[in-house]
């Protein structure tokens, strides 16, 4: 998930919406107790963290290749990122400014032989990780952000440039809310170049994102959306992507119908990554726009929908997703 | 008021523009203010005056030009330094 207004910046995909937590209460705890209870989801004791079965990936499976076969037709680059980052990665996308509560970095043990013996002591008491130190690594928060570095300085062609992206995420946000999970996988579809036509991409997948969700037979809608920009100041980071729609959810039922989870969403980052990692087109900066599919939030979606029985899923569901 | 609104648009706006030049009027986002460097204006104000900003005026637009960040302020009854 990503988006951004900048001005802004640029979040997240595929990702959130209401507030979270504990005070969205028995709907969503109830749920990921049938998820528990079926298999289909294992707890570690961790709020948002979850082992998946191979039942649950054969969703996410079936998802990534339908996403996929709709974004051949634009020919993409494809690109597989991993879960960690450079740190500074963070900053250069405005993350520890936009969403500090949300961002995580690494830390590891450096101290050598010589403080061995406190950090074994510590190991008995639990206080551990205070013998830590960040390693310069943090983890990914939205899944095209790795793409950007790699084109800086870079000529982008007139007629722009398409990528597809399978990428993991952390977002550090506790809660029963199953869908709402703190590591989760996104599936993205960006274009970097000409203002217009970042534009015309991003309008383009939400018609996209609505089409295949409806053929997967959910209750869809989009809806303009804002990330979730930290404390008072972001208030006026949210007010800006909001007055621009710049950022565009696709809503569906999980654990509640009336308050629809967002499942997809579709962002316009204007300049932002172009103007923070040097994007050229031409004498002027390249503008970026994605697309996020939220890979478990889209399962969970059709769990939600059709039951937690595969063999009763409708015929053109099964179909959709290569059953 | 506004030399402390000038000061704070130097330390905290990054405008690529010299802030000594700048209007009353002038439009700060067309002079390089980003929103996230309005945020960082806004936590200064309220600093400085010892005011809050309410939800309704956490706008891009309140903090627009310096004559709009000096009627914001009156409206907060921000005393002239």
């Amino acid at each position: 998930m990503t988006t951004l207004e900048h001005a802004g910046a640029a979040p997240p995909t595929g990702v959130p919406a209401p507030a979270p937590t504990a005070e969205h209460g028995d709907p969503y705890r109830a749920f990921r107790d049938e998820l528990f209870a079926a298999g289909l989801l294992v707890p570690t004791g961790v709020d948002g963290l979850y082992l998946r079965s191979e039942a649950f990936e054969s969703i996410v499976r079936g998802i990534d290749a339908a996403v996929s076969k709709m974004a051949a037709v634009e020919a993409p680059t494809v690109y597989h990122f991993p879960l960690v980052v450079p740190a500074g990665l963070l900053e250069r996308t405005d993350y520890v400014r936009s969403f500090p509560d949300l961002i995580g970095v690494l830390d590891s043990y450096a101290k050598g032989e010589a403080g061995y013996g406190d950090l074994l002591a510590a190991a008995e008491e639990g206080s551990w990780p205070q013998h830590l130190e960040h390693t310069g690594l943090g983890l990914c928060s939205a899944a095209c952000h790795p793409l950007y570095p790699t084109l800086a300085g870079s000529e982008i062609p007139p007629a722009g440039r398409r990528f597809e992206i399978f990428g993991q995420v952390f977002r550090h946000e506790p809660s029963v809310d199953p869908a709402r999970q703190q590591v989760f996988r996104q599936h993205e579809v960006v274009f970097v170049g000409a203002p217009a036509d970042a534009a015309a991409h991003r309008d383009a997948w939400v018609e996209r994102g609505l089409s295949l969700h409806r053929r997967l037979g959910l209750v869809v809608e989009a809806v303009v959306a804002n990330d979730p920009f930290f404390g008072r100041g972001g208030r006026i980071l949210a007010a800006n992507q909001r007055a621009e729609a710049l950022k565009i959810e696709l809503v569906a039922p999980i654990c509640s119908a009336d308050q629809p989870t967002a499942i997809t969403s579709a962002n316009c980052h204007l300049d932002h990554f172009g103007t923070a990692f040097g994007l050229r087109l031409g004498d002027e900066v390249a503008h970026s726009a994605c697309v996020g599919f939220g890979l478990e939030r889209i399962a969970l979606a059709l769990l939600a929908a059709h039951g937690l029985e595969f063999s009763s899923w409708p015929a053109s569901v099964r179909q959709e997703l290569g059953w | 008021m506004d030399e402390p609104i000038r000061r704070i648009l130097g330390e905290h706006a990054h405008l690529q523009a010299d802030v000594a030049e700048l209007g009353d009027d002038s439009d700060l986002y067309q002079a390089g203010l980003t929103s996230h460097s309005s945020v960082s204006v806004m936590l200064a104000l309220e600093d400085e005056f010892d005011v809050e900003f309410p939800q309704e005026m956490l706008r891009k637009k309140t903090f627009g030009s310096i004559h709009a960040i000096r009627d914001a302020l009156a409206q907060l009854g921000a005393v002239v330094a």
